[in-house]
Protein backbone atom coordinates (compact mmCIF):
# COMPACT_ATOMS: atom_id res chain seq x y z
CA UNK A 1 0.00 0.00 0.00
CA UNK A 2 0.84 3.53 -0.96
CA UNK A 3 0.56 6.90 1.44
CA UNK A 4 -1.22 8.16 -1.70
CA UNK A 5 -4.19 5.25 -1.07
CA UNK A 6 -5.46 6.01 2.73
CA UNK A 7 -4.10 9.94 2.72
CA UNK A 8 -4.51 12.84 1.15
CA UNK A 9 -1.94 15.75 0.85
CA UNK A 10 -1.01 19.23 0.62
CA UNK A 11 2.20 21.41 0.55
CA UNK A 12 2.77 25.11 1.44
CA UNK A 13 5.29 27.87 2.30
CA UNK A 14 6.47 30.42 4.56
CA UNK A 15 9.49 32.46 4.42
CA UNK A 16 12.08 29.13 4.19
CA UNK A 17 10.19 26.88 5.49
CA UNK A 18 8.13 24.18 3.76
CA UNK A 19 5.21 22.83 5.59
CA UNK A 20 3.01 19.24 4.56
CA UNK A 21 -0.57 18.13 5.31
CA UNK A 22 -1.04 14.62 5.67
CA UNK A 23 -4.25 13.93 6.01
CA UNK A 24 -6.21 10.20 6.16
CA UNK A 25 -9.29 9.97 3.91
CA UNK A 26 -10.46 7.57 6.70
CA UNK A 27 -10.07 8.60 9.92
CA UNK A 28 -9.63 5.22 11.34
CA UNK A 29 -6.14 5.49 9.34
CA UNK A 30 -4.69 7.93 11.17
CA UNK A 31 -2.97 5.39 13.86
CA UNK A 32 -1.17 4.21 10.62
CA UNK A 33 0.33 7.60 9.66
CA UNK A 34 1.28 8.40 13.19
CA UNK A 35 2.84 5.23 13.33
CA UNK A 36 4.16 5.39 10.08
CA UNK A 37 4.76 8.65 8.70
CA UNK A 38 7.63 9.97 10.42
CA UNK A 39 9.91 12.76 10.52
CA UNK A 40 12.59 10.45 9.89
CA UNK A 41 10.80 8.14 6.59
CA UNK A 42 9.85 11.32 5.35
CA UNK A 43 14.04 12.98 5.25
CA UNK A 44 14.46 9.24 3.89
CA UNK A 45 12.12 9.28 0.77
CA UNK A 46 13.36 13.20 0.15
CA UNK A 47 17.16 12.91 0.46
CA UNK A 48 17.90 15.78 -1.83
CA UNK A 49 16.29 18.48 0.42
CA UNK A 50 18.64 19.88 2.86
CA UNK A 51 16.17 20.59 6.04
CA UNK A 52 17.65 22.60 9.30
CA UNK A 53 15.35 21.34 11.58
CA UNK A 54 12.03 19.10 10.74
CA UNK A 55 8.94 18.99 13.17
CA UNK A 56 6.10 17.32 13.36
CA UNK A 57 2.59 18.37 14.66
CA UNK A 58 -0.14 15.17 15.19
CA UNK A 59 -3.97 16.68 15.06
CA UNK A 60 -5.79 13.24 15.62
CA UNK A 61 -8.98 15.29 15.56
CA UNK A 62 -8.83 16.08 12.65
CA UNK A 63 -7.26 12.89 11.35
CA UNK A 64 -3.78 14.91 10.11
CA UNK A 65 0.08 15.21 10.51
CA UNK A 66 1.76 18.33 10.00
CA UNK A 67 5.39 18.45 8.96
CA UNK A 68 7.19 21.89 9.52
CA UNK A 69 10.76 22.05 7.76
CA UNK A 70 12.46 24.41 8.22
CA UNK A 71 15.29 25.96 5.78
CA UNK A 72 13.79 23.13 2.86
CA UNK A 73 13.47 26.53 0.65
CA UNK A 74 17.16 27.61 -0.31
CA UNK A 75 16.28 31.10 1.64
CA UNK A 76 12.52 31.01 0.57
CA UNK A 77 10.46 32.05 -2.39
CA UNK A 78 11.77 35.41 -2.60
CA UNK A 79 15.26 34.68 -3.21
CA UNK A 80 15.61 31.12 -3.91
CA UNK A 81 17.16 29.67 -7.54
CA UNK A 82 15.19 26.32 -7.71
CA UNK A 83 12.69 26.41 -10.64
CA UNK A 84 9.81 25.43 -7.85
CA UNK A 85 10.66 28.17 -5.37
CA UNK A 86 7.38 27.38 -3.41
CA UNK A 87 8.56 23.80 -3.01
CA UNK A 88 4.74 23.24 -4.14
CA UNK A 89 5.83 20.17 -5.92
CA UNK A 90 7.12 18.91 -2.50
CA UNK A 91 4.44 16.81 -0.83
CA UNK A 92 3.34 15.24 -3.86
CA UNK A 93 6.53 13.33 -3.57
CA UNK A 94 5.56 11.24 -0.81
CA UNK A 95 2.48 9.94 -2.15
CA UNK A 96 4.42 7.00 -2.93
CA UNK A 97 5.58 6.50 0.37
CA UNK A 98 5.13 2.57 0.88
CA UNK A 99 2.71 2.13 4.12
CA UNK A 100 0.98 -0.47 5.99
CA UNK A 101 1.92 -3.90 4.52
CA UNK A 102 4.03 -2.49 1.67
CA UNK A 103 5.92 -0.84 4.39
CA UNK A 104 6.72 -4.34 6.00
CA UNK A 105 7.49 -6.12 2.88
CA UNK A 106 10.38 -3.10 2.18
CA UNK A 107 11.66 -3.25 4.82
CA UNK A 108 11.92 -6.96 4.97
CA UNK A 109 13.46 -6.86 1.08
CA UNK A 110 15.94 -5.04 2.75
CA UNK A 111 17.05 -7.25 5.12
CA UNK A 112 17.23 -10.02 2.69
CA UNK B 1 -31.58 45.68 26.27
CA UNK B 2 -32.23 41.47 24.62
CA UNK B 3 -29.16 40.00 23.47
CA UNK B 4 -30.85 39.25 20.51
CA UNK B 5 -28.09 36.89 18.05
CA UNK B 6 -27.49 38.90 14.70
CA UNK B 7 -28.43 37.22 11.55
CA UNK B 8 -25.84 35.28 9.85
CA UNK B 9 -23.17 37.25 7.60
CA UNK B 10 -22.46 36.27 4.20
CA UNK B 11 -18.57 36.76 3.07
CA UNK B 12 -17.53 35.63 -0.29
CA UNK B 13 -13.44 35.44 -1.44
CA UNK B 14 -12.90 37.51 -4.36
CA UNK B 15 -9.26 36.58 -4.97
CA UNK B 16 -6.23 34.46 -3.51
CA UNK B 17 -3.83 36.28 -4.93
CA UNK B 18 -2.67 39.51 -6.87
CA UNK B 19 -3.14 37.31 -10.60
CA UNK B 20 -5.94 35.80 -10.17
CA UNK B 21 -9.63 34.91 -11.68
CA UNK B 22 -12.11 37.71 -12.55
CA UNK B 23 -15.25 36.01 -13.64
CA UNK B 24 -15.68 33.67 -10.01
CA UNK B 25 -15.27 37.05 -8.09
CA UNK B 26 -18.01 38.67 -10.40
CA UNK B 27 -20.25 35.54 -10.57
CA UNK B 28 -20.11 35.69 -6.47
CA UNK B 29 -20.98 38.98 -6.84
CA UNK B 30 -23.78 38.42 -8.78
CA UNK B 31 -25.61 35.61 -7.27
CA UNK B 32 -23.65 34.86 -4.50
CA UNK B 33 -26.07 36.55 -2.15
CA UNK B 34 -23.11 38.39 -0.10
CA UNK B 35 -22.86 40.64 2.39
CA UNK B 36 -19.37 41.15 1.94
CA UNK B 37 -16.88 40.48 -0.81
CA UNK B 38 -12.81 40.15 -0.18
CA UNK B 39 -10.15 40.22 -2.63
CA UNK B 40 -6.71 39.00 -0.68
CA UNK B 41 -3.96 39.82 -3.25
CA UNK B 42 -1.03 40.64 -1.50
CA UNK B 43 2.23 37.87 -1.65
CA UNK B 44 4.41 38.37 0.46
CA UNK B 45 7.58 40.57 -1.85
CA UNK B 46 4.40 42.10 -3.72
CA UNK B 47 4.68 44.97 -1.40
CA UNK B 48 8.32 45.56 -1.90
CA UNK B 49 8.04 45.14 -5.64
CA UNK B 50 4.93 47.75 -5.43
CA UNK B 51 7.11 50.47 -3.32
CA UNK B 52 9.34 50.16 -5.84
CA UNK B 53 6.70 51.58 -8.26
CA UNK B 54 5.43 54.10 -5.89
CA UNK B 55 8.93 55.18 -5.85
CA UNK B 56 9.30 56.05 -9.61
CA UNK B 57 5.49 57.13 -9.68
CA UNK B 58 4.37 58.60 -6.37
CA UNK B 59 0.85 57.66 -7.67
CA UNK B 60 1.66 53.82 -8.15
CA UNK B 61 2.50 51.42 -5.82
CA UNK B 62 -1.16 49.48 -5.37
CA UNK B 63 -2.41 46.41 -6.77
CA UNK B 64 -2.42 46.52 -10.99
CA UNK B 65 -5.41 44.68 -11.56
CA UNK B 66 -7.43 46.50 -9.37
CA UNK B 67 -9.53 48.59 -11.94
CA UNK B 68 -10.22 45.20 -13.87
CA UNK B 69 -11.63 43.60 -10.44
CA UNK B 70 -13.20 46.73 -9.36
CA UNK B 71 -14.75 47.80 -12.96
CA UNK B 72 -15.66 43.68 -13.04
CA UNK B 73 -17.96 43.43 -9.54
CA UNK B 74 -19.06 47.30 -9.00
CA UNK B 75 -22.37 46.84 -10.83
CA UNK B 76 -23.67 43.69 -9.37
CA UNK B 77 -22.08 44.87 -5.51
CA UNK B 78 -23.63 47.89 -6.07
CA UNK B 79 -27.30 46.87 -6.83
CA UNK B 80 -27.00 44.13 -3.94
CA UNK B 81 -25.82 46.01 -1.75
CA UNK B 82 -22.61 43.96 -0.91
CA UNK B 83 -19.36 45.56 0.85
CA UNK B 84 -16.03 45.25 -0.55
CA UNK B 85 -12.67 44.58 1.58
CA UNK B 86 -9.60 44.46 0.03
CA UNK B 87 -5.44 44.74 0.25
CA UNK B 88 -5.48 45.91 -3.16
CA UNK B 89 -3.57 49.17 -1.51
CA UNK B 90 -0.54 47.11 -1.79
CA UNK B 91 2.31 49.86 -1.08
CA UNK B 92 0.04 53.19 -1.65
CA UNK B 93 -4.06 52.45 -0.21
CA UNK B 94 -4.89 56.49 -0.53
CA UNK B 95 -3.92 56.43 -4.31
CA UNK B 96 -5.72 52.84 -4.61
CA UNK B 97 -8.95 54.67 -3.25
CA UNK B 98 -8.80 58.00 -5.01
CA UNK B 99 -8.22 55.45 -7.91
CA UNK B 100 -11.41 53.57 -6.58
CA UNK B 101 -13.24 56.93 -5.93
CA UNK B 102 -12.78 57.77 -10.26
CA UNK B 103 -13.63 54.08 -11.09
CA UNK B 104 -17.37 54.75 -9.32
CA UNK B 105 -17.78 58.32 -10.70
CA UNK B 106 -16.98 56.97 -14.17
CA UNK B 107 -19.85 54.28 -13.78
CA UNK B 108 -22.14 56.44 -12.32
CA UNK B 109 -22.17 55.35 -8.36
CA UNK B 110 -22.61 58.18 -6.30
CA UNK B 111 -22.42 58.23 -3.21
CA UNK B 112 -20.03 55.32 -2.63
CA UNK B 113 -18.00 55.57 0.44
CA UNK B 114 -14.55 54.44 0.05
CA UNK B 115 -11.53 54.15 3.04
CA UNK B 116 -8.59 53.85 2.81
CA UNK B 117 -6.48 52.02 5.82
CA UNK B 118 -3.22 53.61 6.53
CA UNK B 119 -0.16 52.86 8.97
CA UNK B 120 1.00 49.77 7.50
CA UNK B 121 4.45 51.44 6.39
CA UNK B 122 6.98 51.57 9.33
CA UNK B 123 9.72 51.70 7.19
CA UNK B 124 11.10 55.16 9.27
CA UNK B 125 10.73 53.24 12.10
CA UNK B 126 12.68 49.92 11.06
CA UNK B 127 15.01 52.48 9.41
CA UNK B 128 15.84 54.49 13.02
CA UNK B 129 16.76 51.74 15.21
CA UNK B 130 18.41 48.10 14.86
CA UNK B 131 15.42 44.93 15.20
CA UNK B 132 16.71 41.46 15.05
CA UNK B 133 15.56 39.68 12.17
CA UNK B 134 13.50 36.15 13.03
CA UNK B 135 13.59 34.61 10.14
CA UNK B 136 17.56 34.06 9.92
CA UNK B 137 20.52 34.97 11.52
CA UNK B 138 21.21 38.64 12.56
CA UNK B 139 19.42 42.25 12.34
CA UNK B 140 17.59 44.98 9.79
CA UNK B 141 21.04 46.92 10.10
CA UNK B 142 22.71 43.94 8.10
CA UNK B 143 20.34 45.00 5.19
CA UNK B 144 21.41 48.57 5.32
CA UNK B 145 20.77 50.73 2.04
CA UNK B 146 19.24 47.53 0.73
CA UNK B 147 15.99 48.24 2.28
CA UNK B 148 12.89 48.94 0.13
CA UNK B 149 9.93 48.72 2.34
CA UNK B 150 8.66 47.41 6.31
CA UNK B 151 4.85 46.56 6.28
CA UNK B 152 3.66 45.74 9.89
CA UNK B 153 0.90 43.33 9.32
CA UNK B 154 -2.28 44.95 11.00
CA UNK B 155 -4.72 43.66 12.52
CA UNK B 156 -8.68 44.25 11.96
CA UNK B 157 -9.39 47.22 13.65
CA UNK B 158 -8.61 49.51 11.15
CA UNK B 159 -11.23 47.22 8.69
CA UNK B 160 -13.53 47.38 11.41
CA UNK B 161 -13.44 51.06 12.63
CA UNK B 162 -13.68 51.84 8.63
CA UNK B 163 -16.33 49.85 8.27
CA UNK B 164 -18.05 51.46 11.58
CA UNK B 165 -17.67 54.03 9.57
CA UNK B 166 -19.92 53.18 6.74
CA UNK B 167 -17.28 52.79 4.23
CA UNK B 168 -18.81 50.79 1.07
CA UNK B 169 -14.81 49.61 0.15
CA UNK B 170 -12.11 49.53 2.38
CA UNK B 171 -9.10 49.20 0.80
CA UNK B 172 -6.01 48.84 2.80
CA UNK B 173 -2.21 47.84 2.41
CA UNK B 174 -0.66 44.96 4.52
CA UNK B 175 -2.96 43.44 7.46
CA UNK B 176 -3.11 39.48 8.01
CA UNK B 177 -4.72 38.03 5.38
CA UNK B 178 -7.21 36.38 7.57
CA UNK B 179 -7.63 39.64 9.41
CA UNK B 180 -9.82 41.10 5.78
CA UNK B 181 -12.23 38.60 6.58
CA UNK B 182 -11.86 39.02 10.33
CA UNK B 183 -12.93 42.88 10.11
CA UNK B 184 -16.14 42.44 9.00
CA UNK B 185 -17.22 40.17 11.45
CA UNK B 186 -16.08 42.00 14.26
CA UNK B 187 -18.25 44.93 12.69
CA UNK B 188 -21.08 42.85 11.97
CA UNK B 189 -21.39 41.17 15.37
CA UNK B 190 -19.72 43.58 17.54
CA UNK B 191 -17.45 40.40 18.79
CA UNK B 192 -15.54 42.06 21.90
CA UNK B 193 -11.63 42.62 20.91
CA UNK B 194 -10.95 39.89 24.14
CA UNK B 195 -13.25 37.31 23.56
CA UNK B 196 -10.34 34.87 22.38
CA UNK B 197 -12.49 31.69 21.40
CA UNK B 198 -15.05 33.82 19.18
CA UNK B 199 -11.90 35.70 17.34
CA UNK B 200 -9.98 32.56 17.02
CA UNK B 201 -12.82 30.95 15.42
CA UNK B 202 -13.33 34.04 12.75
CA UNK B 203 -9.51 33.96 12.13
CA UNK B 204 -9.85 30.10 11.45
CA UNK B 205 -12.80 31.28 8.69
CA UNK B 206 -10.53 34.12 7.28
CA UNK B 207 -7.66 31.59 7.11
CA UNK B 208 -10.05 29.20 4.69
CA UNK B 209 -10.96 31.74 2.34
CA UNK B 210 -8.30 33.94 2.06
CA UNK B 211 -6.43 31.36 -1.07
CA UNK B 212 -10.39 31.90 -2.43
CA UNK B 213 -10.09 28.64 -4.82
CA UNK B 214 -8.23 26.08 -2.78
CA UNK B 215 -10.70 25.97 -0.35
CA UNK B 216 -13.63 24.71 -3.26
CA UNK B 217 -10.87 22.20 -5.09
CA UNK B 218 -8.05 24.25 -6.61
CA UNK B 219 -4.64 22.78 -5.53
CA UNK B 220 -6.14 19.10 -4.93
CA UNK B 221 -7.16 17.33 -8.07
CA UNK B 222 -4.80 14.15 -8.54
CA UNK B 223 -6.75 12.38 -11.37
CA UNK B 224 -8.43 9.00 -10.79
CA UNK B 225 -7.77 9.44 -7.54
CA UNK B 226 -9.42 12.98 -5.99
CA UNK B 227 -11.15 14.35 -9.08
CA UNK B 228 -12.35 17.55 -9.13
CA UNK B 229 -15.30 18.67 -11.85
CA UNK B 230 -15.06 21.36 -13.88
CA UNK B 231 -12.06 23.24 -12.82
CA UNK B 232 -11.94 25.79 -15.93
CA UNK B 233 -14.96 27.24 -14.17
CA UNK B 234 -14.12 26.96 -10.32
CA UNK B 235 -16.35 28.28 -7.77
CA UNK B 236 -15.37 30.57 -5.14
CA UNK B 237 -15.53 30.03 -1.60
CA UNK B 238 -18.82 31.54 0.50
CA UNK B 239 -18.85 31.30 4.47
CA UNK B 240 -22.09 31.99 6.12
CA UNK B 241 -20.28 33.03 9.56
CA UNK B 242 -22.96 32.87 12.78
CA UNK B 243 -22.41 34.98 15.68
CA UNK B 244 -20.94 32.26 17.75
CA UNK B 245 -17.95 31.85 14.70
CA UNK B 246 -19.38 28.70 13.28
CA UNK B 247 -19.87 29.15 9.46
CA UNK B 248 -20.86 27.11 6.52
CA UNK B 249 -18.78 27.14 3.51
CA UNK B 250 -20.36 27.17 -0.11
CA UNK B 251 -20.43 27.95 -3.64
CA UNK B 252 -22.21 29.51 -6.11
CA UNK B 253 -24.76 26.69 -7.60
CA UNK B 254 -23.30 25.26 -11.12
CA UNK B 255 -20.13 26.83 -11.03
CA UNK B 256 -16.93 24.10 -11.29
CA UNK B 257 -14.70 22.90 -8.38
CA UNK B 258 -15.10 20.98 -5.41
CA UNK B 259 -16.44 21.94 -1.57
CA UNK B 260 -15.54 18.77 0.47
CA UNK B 261 -14.33 18.08 4.29
CA UNK B 262 -11.01 16.87 2.22
CA UNK B 263 -10.76 20.33 0.62
CA UNK B 264 -11.18 22.00 4.23
CA UNK B 265 -9.14 19.93 6.17
CA UNK B 266 -6.28 20.47 3.21
CA UNK B 267 -6.87 24.71 3.33
CA UNK B 268 -7.04 24.65 7.04
CA UNK B 269 -3.76 23.60 7.26
CA UNK B 270 -2.07 25.44 4.35
CA UNK B 271 0.96 27.55 5.21
CA UNK B 272 0.32 26.63 8.98
CA UNK B 273 3.18 25.70 11.51
CA UNK B 274 2.11 25.04 14.92
CA UNK B 275 -1.64 25.01 14.07
CA UNK B 276 -2.44 24.98 17.89
CA UNK B 277 -0.87 28.60 17.63
CA UNK B 278 -1.71 30.54 14.67
CA UNK B 279 -0.12 34.15 15.73
CA UNK B 280 -2.13 37.06 14.23
CA UNK B 281 -2.32 40.85 15.31
CA UNK B 282 -5.56 40.05 16.61
CA UNK B 283 -5.74 36.82 18.39
CA UNK B 284 -3.27 33.64 18.77
CA UNK B 285 -5.68 31.17 16.99
CA UNK B 286 -5.94 27.30 17.76
CA UNK B 287 -6.84 24.85 14.55
CA UNK B 288 -6.66 21.50 16.11
CA UNK B 289 -10.16 21.89 17.52
CA UNK B 290 -11.76 22.49 13.98
CA UNK B 291 -15.07 20.06 13.51
CA UNK B 292 -16.35 19.42 9.84
CA UNK B 293 -19.39 18.02 8.73
CA UNK B 294 -20.95 17.52 5.46
CA UNK B 295 -24.28 19.03 4.95
CA UNK B 296 -24.77 18.34 1.56
CA UNK B 297 -23.20 18.54 -1.66
CA UNK B 298 -20.66 21.31 -1.95
CA UNK B 299 -21.90 22.09 1.55
CA UNK B 300 -19.32 22.32 4.76
CA UNK B 301 -20.36 23.37 8.34
CA UNK B 302 -17.47 23.94 10.79
CA UNK B 303 -17.39 24.74 13.99
CA UNK B 304 -14.79 24.26 16.69
CA UNK B 305 -11.59 26.19 16.96
CA UNK B 306 -10.12 28.20 19.65
CA UNK B 307 -8.08 30.92 20.82
CA UNK B 308 -5.81 32.68 23.08
CA UNK B 309 -5.02 36.14 23.83
CA UNK B 310 -3.21 38.16 21.12
CA UNK B 311 0.95 38.42 21.36
CA UNK B 312 2.05 41.75 22.16
CA UNK B 313 4.09 42.63 19.18
CA UNK B 314 3.51 42.44 15.66
CA UNK B 315 5.13 40.54 12.49
CA UNK B 316 6.44 43.40 9.90
CA UNK B 317 8.16 42.40 6.46
CA UNK B 318 11.18 43.62 5.21
CA UNK B 319 11.60 43.94 1.52
CA UNK B 320 15.21 44.60 0.14
CA UNK B 321 17.37 44.53 -2.87
CA UNK B 322 19.24 41.13 -2.48
CA UNK B 323 21.35 41.49 -5.94
CA UNK B 324 19.98 39.39 -8.91
CA UNK B 325 19.31 36.10 -10.72
CA UNK B 326 20.16 35.18 -14.12
CA UNK B 327 18.93 32.06 -15.84
CA UNK B 328 19.36 29.99 -19.08
CA UNK B 329 17.48 26.89 -20.72
CA UNK B 330 17.78 24.77 -23.34
CA UNK B 331 16.13 21.40 -24.14
CA UNK B 332 17.40 17.90 -25.36
CA UNK B 333 15.33 15.20 -26.84
CA UNK B 334 15.72 11.33 -28.23
CA UNK B 335 17.71 8.99 -27.11
CA UNK B 336 21.12 10.25 -25.08
CA UNK B 337 19.36 13.32 -23.83
CA UNK B 338 20.40 13.26 -20.40
CA UNK B 339 23.73 12.46 -21.38
CA UNK B 340 23.81 15.86 -23.99
CA UNK B 341 22.17 17.59 -20.93
CA UNK B 342 24.50 16.40 -18.43
CA UNK B 343 27.28 17.72 -21.01
CA UNK B 344 25.69 20.78 -21.12
CA UNK B 345 25.72 21.61 -17.63
CA UNK B 346 29.27 20.68 -17.71
CA UNK B 347 30.16 22.72 -20.36
CA UNK B 348 28.54 25.43 -18.70
CA UNK B 349 30.42 25.44 -15.48
CA UNK B 350 33.35 25.39 -17.22
CA UNK B 351 32.15 28.67 -19.41
CA UNK B 352 31.40 30.20 -16.19
CA UNK B 353 35.01 29.51 -14.60
CA UNK B 354 36.61 30.85 -17.83
CA UNK B 355 35.00 33.76 -18.13
CA UNK B 356 35.75 34.21 -14.36
CA UNK B 357 31.96 35.60 -13.79
CA UNK B 358 31.94 37.05 -10.16
CA UNK B 359 28.57 34.50 -8.71
CA UNK B 360 27.56 34.02 -5.16
CA UNK B 361 25.60 31.11 -6.09
CA UNK B 362 24.95 28.29 -9.03
CA UNK B 363 22.50 26.07 -9.68
CA UNK B 364 22.41 23.36 -12.37
CA UNK B 365 19.32 20.96 -13.11
CA UNK B 366 17.54 18.91 -15.60
CA UNK B 367 14.34 19.99 -15.80
CA UNK B 368 12.20 16.34 -16.18
CA UNK B 369 14.82 14.74 -13.94
CA UNK B 370 15.71 16.37 -11.01
CA UNK B 371 15.10 20.40 -11.23
CA UNK B 372 12.04 19.49 -8.63
CA UNK B 373 12.20 15.95 -7.56
CA UNK B 374 13.85 15.59 -4.52
CA UNK B 375 13.49 12.12 -4.16
CA UNK B 376 16.92 11.12 -6.05
CA UNK B 377 15.12 8.64 -8.25
CA UNK B 378 14.68 8.66 -11.22
CA UNK B 379 15.05 6.35 -14.58
CA UNK B 380 17.29 8.35 -16.97
CA UNK B 381 17.69 5.51 -19.66
CA UNK B 382 13.74 6.30 -20.18
CA UNK B 383 13.66 9.98 -20.55
CA UNK B 384 13.40 10.84 -24.16
CA UNK B 385 13.79 14.72 -23.13
CA UNK B 386 15.50 17.09 -20.81
CA UNK B 387 15.81 20.56 -20.18
CA UNK B 388 18.70 22.11 -18.93
CA UNK B 389 18.05 24.89 -16.46
CA UNK B 390 21.27 27.13 -14.94
CA UNK B 391 20.35 29.65 -12.56
CA UNK B 392 22.48 31.97 -10.69
CA UNK B 393 23.02 34.61 -8.14
CA UNK B 394 24.71 38.26 -9.31
CA UNK B 395 25.62 41.33 -8.13
CA UNK B 396 24.85 43.10 -11.43
CA UNK B 397 22.50 42.59 -13.73
CA UNK B 398 25.47 42.53 -16.47
CA UNK B 399 26.16 40.05 -14.87
CA UNK B 400 23.20 38.10 -14.84
CA UNK B 401 22.66 38.33 -18.36
CA UNK B 402 26.00 36.08 -19.05
CA UNK B 403 24.62 33.63 -17.48
CA UNK B 404 21.62 33.33 -20.04
CA UNK B 405 23.76 34.40 -22.82
CA UNK B 406 26.12 31.20 -22.17
CA UNK B 407 23.11 28.72 -21.85
CA UNK B 408 21.95 30.47 -25.65
CA UNK B 409 25.66 29.85 -26.97
CA UNK B 410 25.15 26.20 -26.60
CA UNK B 411 22.53 26.20 -29.70
CA UNK B 412 26.13 26.80 -31.69
CA UNK B 413 28.55 25.72 -29.63
CA UNK B 414 27.00 22.76 -27.34
CA UNK B 415 26.03 18.96 -27.55
CA UNK B 416 23.63 17.79 -30.43
CA UNK B 417 20.17 18.79 -30.47
CA UNK B 418 19.69 21.91 -28.28
CA UNK B 419 16.59 23.26 -28.92
CA UNK B 420 14.17 25.96 -27.45
CA UNK B 421 16.94 28.23 -25.37
CA UNK B 422 15.64 30.80 -23.61
CA UNK B 423 17.22 33.87 -21.05
CA UNK B 424 16.27 35.41 -18.18
CA UNK B 425 17.63 38.33 -15.44
CA UNK B 426 15.99 39.76 -12.82
CA UNK B 427 16.45 41.96 -9.40
CA UNK B 428 15.90 40.13 -6.55
CA UNK B 429 13.56 41.69 -4.02
CA UNK B 430 13.89 39.55 -0.92
CA UNK B 431 12.04 39.30 2.04
CA UNK B 432 13.09 39.28 5.80
CA UNK B 433 10.79 39.25 8.70
CA UNK B 434 11.48 41.42 12.06
CA UNK B 435 8.90 41.78 15.32
CA UNK B 436 7.72 45.56 16.71
CA UNK B 437 5.64 46.14 19.63
CA UNK B 438 1.80 46.45 18.89
CA UNK B 439 2.10 50.07 20.42
CA UNK B 440 4.44 51.05 18.19
CA UNK B 441 1.81 50.79 15.39
CA UNK B 442 -0.67 53.66 14.38
CA UNK B 443 -3.49 53.46 12.37
CA UNK B 444 -5.46 55.58 10.51
CA UNK B 445 -8.64 56.13 7.87
CA UNK B 446 -8.89 58.47 5.28
CA UNK B 447 -12.25 58.64 3.39
CA UNK B 448 -12.98 59.46 -0.15
CA UNK B 449 -16.70 59.72 -1.23
CA UNK B 450 -18.15 59.70 -5.08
Amino acid sequence: MLLRDIAHLRTGDKGDVSQISVIAFSTEDYALLESEVTVERLLDHLPNISVRHAHRYELPNLGALNFVLEGALTGGVTRSLALDAHGKSLGAQLLDLPVGDAQNLSVMDKAV
Amino acid sequence: MTNVAKQPLRIGAGAGYSGDRIEPAAELAEKGELDFLIFECLAERTIALAQAARQSDPEAGYDPLLEKRMCAVLPAARANGIRIVTNMGAANPLSAARKTLAIAREMGFDGIKIAAVIGDDVLDLINAEDWPLTDREGSSADLGKAILSANAYLGARGIVEALDGGADIVITGRVGDPALFLGPLIHHFQWPEDDWNTLGRGTMIGHMLECAGQLTGGYFADPGIKDVPDLARLGFPIAEVSQDGSAIFSKVEGSGGLLSIATCKEQLLYEILDPSCYLQADVAADFTTARFKELGPNRIAVSGGHGTERPQHIKVSIGYKDGFIGEGQISYAGPGAVARGELAIAIIRERLDLIDLPLRELRCELIGMDATNRTGKADTSALREVRVRVAGRTDTLEDARAIGAEVEALYTNGPLGGGGAISLAREVIAVASTLIPREAVKTSIHYEVA
